[in-house]
């Protein structure tokens, strides 16, 4: 018998006499209370998180402030590509050119209010994995239909088959006497620009 | 600065709990460190359990999912299978350690390459990944910063979730100063400047890496997808930037659907590093055209689980979520840390995996522990600890002294008279020993049975003789 025909005849085996699972109860909640601000919410859990809040787009050029190359995913909106910096469109740069620019520019797929947490799943001006994590500074722009109260809100705007990246603040650590230290191997800087535009060349259908 | 003793060498692993945590009690640094740590992470915990309205919904809500997927895991380990392979990862099954370690030595070497970047996973912990390489010529690099402090030190880890929790920034820094290599002159004992030593001594290494080696917290059937949750960006790192990625994942972490992390992903973050999120969370789903890693990897590992999962009381342990929440708030192992355990997984959580995943061995854990219930109350899976542990202890043998007591006490209370007099002597007898209405310390052979428990004073009075006088 092989490894897997063993360890599933093992599973049935020891499953034999198993009293039946209970049922699944599902009585949490899957929203915040109505009336609740959650982009009040959502500026105070990054906060929290070290991360600096902007609001408009026209805040995108004090969000890249200091970064002299920009790396951008080839599908970012133009208007975005705001200030002095020169943005380098993502079409295969190898590691060591991602490692060399100062700051990386996108956008995201949802933002969940109550825990701060910005969801990337390679969809429209993203970019791919690597693109968000080389680079030490890295400015995400949230349109505010992006966001959602809770993450059970968010989960159903995700591509699950694609490639995802949940973050909530920039790297951190508390490796070290249990006490949270921001900056390790992810940007150490993260700045989250939140924008007013509802409707434009993004909006889509799942949004 | 001191040298490098690393507390595993200190604590004998294969002794009997009581011996090896006795040790552990006699060091006061490590005992200072783990009081420290663990009140700091219990207070968070609490704080971010607190804000949730429905924090006991969520539990029982994950507890009911995690005693599904015990019932159908053939199905979701297939499921799992399919999908995954259907988005181009190849999955392998090992039966135990030896079996997941050749298959994971192998891909390696297939994939050109003689060392590995890893990402913190207990699973790798537990088949000893990192020997068994080394044995074969090969290195694993662990990034997780804990997991380098404690590799550096050529220790072992102590805690699930912080393995070099036994060690306080000072030490930490004497270690990396000592054997690091690439150390900044004059670093600090800064919590930051630590962290800001270990980027820059794994950078390189990330960056030209081709073969990674990680666990996952999760694996959705549904999708095929693995879920890795993190803080630093080395599991990013690890996940994204080589070529190979393998992964080894315990049978026991499949969720039927990737809407469960709803569920999931507000109980974990919360119950180990106490934040509301933790700040990276990696989902992959095979391979992705130009993201990533080309040869995607998946090993699902048996290693005793089905072993547990044929125990109707104990299979509950297999819903371990691995947030170590009950390890920060146990009595037991805030006094005596984890290498005390002897195993990979210590506290409470290990107490009731560790003799159930290598049967005969552990016997003794499930007596560390004074049934305070403090784990049940944090555990997000609500995993009834104290109730395992006590159908653990019926199974496992008993010590000589403890039969003997046993026995003597049962012929002696079949027969009231006899039971009378005994009770009498004992109050009598006891008195020499008594403190504060409790023998603390009798001698031998008596000595067996104080060594780790107080003895109430027997009542001046019996029952019986109370209500024969009351009835008078």
């Amino acid at each position: 018998m092989n490894a897997r025909e063993e360890i599933l005849a093992r599973m049935r085996e020891a499953l034999q006499d198993a009293s039946p699972a209970p049922e699944v109860p599902r009585e949490y909640r899957r929203a915040l209370d109505p009336g609740v601000d959650i982009v009040a919410v959502l500026v105070d859990r990054l906060v929290d998180y070290k991360a600096t809040v902007h609001h408009g787009t026209a805040a995108i050029e004090r969000a890249l402030e200091g970064a002299r190359r920009v790396a951008v995913p080839a599908d970012l909106p133009a208007q975005w590509r705001v200030g002095s910096a020169e943005f380098v469109e993502d079409r295969g740069l190898t590691t060591e050119e991602l490692d060399a620019v100062d700051a990386v520019l996108t956008g995201c797929a949802a933002a969940v209010a109550v825990s701060g947490t910005i969801m990337l799943d390679a969809g429209e001006a993203q970019g791919r994995r690597a693109l968000t994590l080389v680079p030490d500074h890295h400015v995400v722009v949230v349109r505010r239909d992006q966001i959602v109260g809770h993450l059970a809100e968010a989960l159903p705007r995700l591509d699950p088959a694609a490639p995802q990246t949940w973050i909530s603040g920039p790297s951190a650590t508390s490796d070290i006497e249990l006490q949270r230290v921001e900056g390790v191997h992810g940007p150490r800087r993260l700045d989250v620009v939140i924008a007013d535009e509802r409707t434009g060349p993004l909006a889509g259908p799942a949004a | 600065m001191n040298d490098i003793v690393p507390a595993a060498s200190l604590i004998p692993a294969d002794a009997p709990f009581p011996k090896a945590a006795k040790v552990a009690l006699g060091m006061p640094q490590l005992r200072k460190n783990l009081a420290h740590a663990t009140g700091t992470i219990r207070a968070k915990r609490a704080k971010v359990a607190g804000e949730l309205d429905d924090w006991e919904q969520l539990r029982d809500t994950a507890a009911a999912v995690k005693a599904g997927v015990q019932r159908r895991l053939p199905e979701l380990a297939m499921r799992f299978e399919e999908r995954a392979t259907a988005a181009g990862a190849v999955v392998h099954w090992a039966r135990d350690a030896a079996e997941a370690n050749a298959i994971a030595a192998r891909l390696v070497r297939e994939a050109g390459a003689e060392e590995v970047v890893k990402v913190k996973s207990m699973a790798t912990q537990e088949i000893e990944l990192n020997e068994h390489f080394a044995a074969e010529g090969l290195r694993a690099f662990e990034t997780d910063l804990a997991e380098l402090i404690v590799q550096l030190a050529e220790d072992k880890p102590s805690h699930i979730l912080v393995p070099a929790i036994h060690y306080n920034r000072t030490e930490i820094r004497d270690i990396f100063d000592q054997r690091m290599g690439d150390a900044p002159a004059g670093l600090t004992d800064d919590p930051a400047a630590l962290a800001e030593a270990a980027r820059l001594h794994l950078r390189r290494r990330f960056l030209s890496a081709t073969v990674a080696v990680s666990g996952a917290n999760f694996a959705i059937a549904e999708t095929g997808s693995l879920v890795v949750v993190e803080s630093e960006g080395n599991g990013r790192m690890c996940l994204t930037m080589p070529e190979t990625l393998i992964s080894i994942v315990g049978i026991e972490k499949l969720l039927p659907e990737t809407a469960d992390l709803e569920v999931f992903m507000q109980l974990l973050p919360r119950s180990s590093t106490g934040e509301r999120m933790n700040p990276y969370t990696s989902v992959w789903t095979g391979v992705r055209e130009g993201d990533g890693p080309r040869h995607v990897h998946v090993i699902l590992l048996d290693n005793g689980r089905t072993n547990v999962l044929a125990d109707e009381v104990g299979r509950q342990a297999l819903s371990c979520i691995r947030c170590s929440a009950c390890l920060n708030v146990c009595p037991v192992y805030e006094r005596t840390g984890g290498h005390a355990y002897g195993h990979v997984y210590p506290g409470p959580i290990g107490a009731i995996l560790a003799p159930q995943l290598e049967p005969g061995r552990h016997d003794d854990l499930p007596y560390a522990s004074s049934l305070c219930g403090a784990c049940y109350e944090v555990c997000p899976v609500k995993i009834d600890i104290p109730e395992v542990l006590v159908h653990l202890r019926q199974q496992g043998p008993h010590a000589a002294g403890e039969r003997a007591a046993m026995g003597a006490a049962e012929a002696v209370m079949a027969r009231p008279r006899l039971w009378r007099t005994a009770l009498r002597a004992a109050r009598l007898g006891s008195m020499p020993w008594r403190r504060k209405g409790f023998v603390r310390r009798m001698p031998w052979p008596a000595s067996k049975w104080t060594v780790s428990r107080d003895l109430p004073v027997p009542p001046k009075e019996s029952f019986r003789d109370w209500w024969k006088e009351r009835e008078r």
